[in-house]
């Protein structure tokens, strides 16, 4: 048991903590990215709570 | 008569008839009472509903008034001030506790209002009575304005608003006359329990309905937060309350699970009435009410949905990090305090997306005191979610487990996030809902603000620094291997800081006051004195 | 959608747009981990350790335990002891998940503004008990506990006993027949001292019986109250108890 607890924490504190770290870098990047397909979409749907009716 | 009318009619009367049996047949006291403040409660509704009819104009109310839609504020108006009441009593509940535990004569030797009574009713006075009925009204604000659409059901949105409150009251009377099932934020027993569960399902209905309604292509980002904080609180509430009742004539009931599976599901429960009663509904304030205040859109809309999504998956995962070092099989502590540890993340995301929707308008932080007061939740919040984190690493928690530095914890994250964003969507409510220009005092506003925080401060590093000196007294050795201190030297220790404690409490009640007295004032204003505040007031 | 292109955002319009899909999708999200980490614990063996001598409380620390509840007691006492080498020699043996299988609901616990209450049975007399209870200060000057002066005046409420112990089974905890129709009978045996208490501790194994609460005359809260902190603990003899065979 404890073999196996040794071989998970050694796993998560090397490749997982890159796998982790590549992730978060990768959605942050995503979220940041400036698109243009649904850039007039998105900005519709940021406004809804200013536009007065 | 429409059919909603004449149905509920019928439930509440049946309702009232079964309360009195009860009532009559109850086998004890305390749940005697509250059958008949059932049955008081149905007899009134029965008198509201017919009343409401014989007054009301035939035909449906107009789905726009105008061209525009005609909201339903009346719900709002009820539940913002429902939650200022509830506020200061909350908030002088716990100070009064906290006084109990400085000094025990604060008892009174009376069973009501001993700690183990008072503690819950404050637990509950602030988080369900007060943040409850904040997100009750905010949402139900929020949902109409961003859909373009009067909030759906006729009678529907006002049994959601008095049936909550009267759930408040039957939970909060209970735990004074001794009515608990002992599972931390939801002590309330089973027939409490039940009604909740009527009430809450009319509440995901009116609000899903009313999403049904917009003429808006896209769902806001709040009403996302919101509906997650609706359904997860649903299923929440329906599993860790799988009670046995002894009786229909008792109030006392028995939860299905046991030891430690029940302290599982306690604790799934539990973390995540924080995570969504205490986050994520007020995170949708967060949406909705700092870019209307500040008049830009949120920061970056893509954030927000990796936000969304991040947090409500991985905060469900969280609640064993209450149980490490417990008989908790250690796969589910290490798992509960993994995710907990990734959580910081959403957690920060959210905050970045907050603040920085005020990026190119950062001197309204100036201007404000109301965009001030939601800013700073906004730091609070992301220093709690820094602090969580941390503290759900098993080694920390081997230290602050048990502790008031939990209660500290917990407090930045009460008093500085949730109430202080409830504060600022409060503050935008009032003058928005009554037609006034502005809260009557704006100063008012400034010093709530900063007699609270000076509170908090108070309040946040007495408890860090008492939970850090129980925990390390606790675990002191002398020289010869001998525990240092008994349990009661540590007691004597914390007690200056217990006083220190209560002092920014009572200052945090102090700022609750006078915010009851500013809504009250601006409530009540003549139009003549707005019209002429308006004019007074400097060009922006 | 496939006119707006294959990227992520524009698909997760669908959740921006259609009621039924976000609420499916927050549905399965928010049901992952609560699966994961809670219906494991009823079926892996190991979960709740094979113990010796755990049994369902008496009817009197049933009630006992209801008033611990009802006062809120679990506020500032935790009844979990950590395997931490200063709980361990400030409180006892740690505490087992066998330990707390029949506690519906559980007490462990979050906050110790109190002394941790796990294996507090024994610890202390019936006498100091009852002068705690009734004045905390009387015996420990800088304590900051209420006062619960009300316990040892108020008269037991045992009515319904057997209906709770009839709940409690339908809920997994081992209440004889036997067990329930003796229950008024093994509350006036177990709190005083000139009854026949054989059978009853034959069904109850290691039950204290003696009047807890220093007035013979009558049957109070204090009664059940103490009866139940005397056996907090006491039961798993942790001479015979292997916790190799329990590895978890």
């Amino acid at each position: 048991m404890s073999e196996t607890y040794e071989t998970v924490a050694g796993i998560a504190q090397t490749w997982g903590l890159v796998l982790f770290v590549v992730a978060f870098a990768l959605v942050v990047a995503y979220a940041f990215w400036p698109g243009k397909k649904r850039k007039k979409e998105i900005e519709d749907a940021a406004n809804i709570p200013l536009k007065e009716d | 008569m429409r059919f909603g009318e004449a149905a509920l009619l019928v439930v509440f009367a049946l309702l009232a008839f079964l309360s009195i049996i009860v009532a009559a047949k109850a086998y004890t006291a305390a749940y005697a009472f509250h059958a008949y403040l059932f049955a008081a409660g149905s007899i009134a509704a029965v008198f509201a509903i017919g009343n409401r009819y014989m007054d009301r104009p035939a035909g449906t109310v107009p789905q726009l008034v105008d061209g525009k839609p005609n909201y339903n504020f009346g719900v709002v108006k009820f539940g913002v001030i429902a939650a200022v009441v509830w506020g200061v009593a909350g908030f002088l509940a716990g100070d009064l506790a906290a006084w109990q535990l400085a000094f025990p004569a604060f008892n009174l030797d009376t069973s009501w209002l001993s700690f183990g009574r008072l503690r819950p009713l404050h637990t509950s006075a602030v988080i369900f009575a007060f943040g409850g009925n904040v997100l009750l009204s905010t949402s139900f604000y929020v949902v109409q304005r961003t859909s373009h659409a009067r909030l759906a059901g006729d009678l529907a949105p006002w049994f959601v608003i008095l049936g909550y409150n009267f759930f408040i009251v039957i939970a909060g009377t209970g735990y004074l006359l001794g009515i608990t099932q002992s599972k931390e934020y939801a002590e309330p027993e089973w027939y409490a329990d039940l009604w909740l569960t009527v009430v809450w399902v009319t509440y995901l209905l009116v609000f899903v309905a009313t999403i049904w309604k917009r003429r808006e292509p896209h769902i806001y980002v709040a009403n996302w937060f919101y509906l997650a904080f609706i359904i997860t609180i649903a299923m929440l509430h329906l599993g860790n309350n799988v009670t046995i009742p002894v009786s229909l004539f008792s109030a006392k009931s028995y939860i299905y699970w046991s030891g430690v599976q029940d302290a599982m599901f306690q604790w799934w429960y539990g973390h995540n009435a924080v995570g969504f009663f205490l986050t994520a509904g007020f995170l949708a304030i967060m949406y909705y009410f700092i870019p209307k205040r500040a008049e830009r859109p949120v920061y970056s809309y893509r954030l927000s949905i990796v936000h969304f999504w991040a947090l409500i998956f991985i905060y469900i995962w969280a609640g064993p990090h209450h149980l490490h070092y417990t008989a908790l099989p250690d796969w589910a502590q290490t798992l509960g305090m993994t995710f907990s540890v990734i959580l910081w993340m959403p957690s920060w995301g959210g905050m970045i997306n907050g603040l920085m929707t005020l990026s190119g308008a950062w001197d309204k932080l100036r201007t404000d005191p109301v965009i001030r007061m939601m800013v700073v939740s906004v730091a609070f919040y992301g220093m709690s979610t820094f602090e969580g984190p941390m503290m759900a690493v098993k080694a920390v928690n081997s230290l602050s487990h048990y502790t008031e530095w939990t209660v500290g914890h917990v407090h930045s994250g009460a008093l500085g996030w949730v109430a202080y964003i409830s504060f600022g969507a409060i503050y935008c409510l009032v003058p928005w809902l009554w037609n006034k220009p502005n809260m009557y005092s704006v100063k008012a506003i400034s010093w709530h603000f900063w007699i609270s925080t000076l509170g908090i401060v108070l309040y946040i590093s007495s408890m860090w620094v008492a939970g850090i000196m129980q925990g390390l007294m606790w675990r002191a050795y002398t020289g010869l291997g001998f525990l240092e201190y008994s349990f009661i030297e540590t007691v004597d220790a914390v007690h200056p800081l217990y006083v220190i404690r209560a002092t920014g409490g009572l200052l945090f009640v102090a700022g609750g006051l006078i915010m009851a007295w500013n809504v009250w004032k601006t409530i009540n204003m003549p139009q003549a004195v707005a019209e002429q505040k308006l004019a007074l007031a400097p060009a922006e | 959608m496939a006119s707006q292109g294959t990227s992520i955002w524009a698909k997760h319009q669908i959740f921006e747009k259609h009621t039924y899909w976000l609420m499916l999708g927050i549905l399965i999200m928010i049901s992952i981990g609560g699966l994961v980490e809670i219906a494991p614990l009823f079926y892996l063996k190991g979960t709740v350790e094979t113990v010796q001598g755990m049994r369902p409380y008496t009817p009197l620390e049933l009630v006992g335990r209801n008033i611990y509840i009802r006062e809120g007691c679990y506020n500032c006492h935790s009844q979990m002891i950590r395997p931490l080498r200063d709980e361990v020699e400030r409180y006892g043996h740690y505490s087992l998940a066998a330990e707390s299988m029949y506690d519906h609901p559980f007490q462990w616990g979050s906050k110790r503004t109190g002394p941790d209450l796990a294996r507090v049975g024994g610890k202390y007399s019936d006498i100091w008990h009852q002068e705690h209870l009734h004045n905390p200060r009387s015996v420990v000057p800088a304590s900051i506990m209420p006062a619960y002066p009300w316990l040892s005046q108020t008269k037991l409420n045992t009515k319904h006993v057997e209906q709770d112990m009839k709940v409690l089974r339908l809920e997994g905890v081992p209440y004889t027949d036997d067990d329930i129709a003796h229950a008024q009978a093994d509350l006036v045996t177990q709190s005083t001292t000139d009854a026949e208490a054989d059978a009853f501790q034959k069904r109850y194994p290691k039950a204290q019986v003696r009047d807890f609460d220093g007035n013979p005359g009558d049957l109070t809260e204090a009664d059940a109250l103490i009866a139940y902190l005397q056996m907090l603990g006491t039961l798993v003899d942790f001479k015979l108890y292997d916790n190799k065979a329990n590895v978890r």
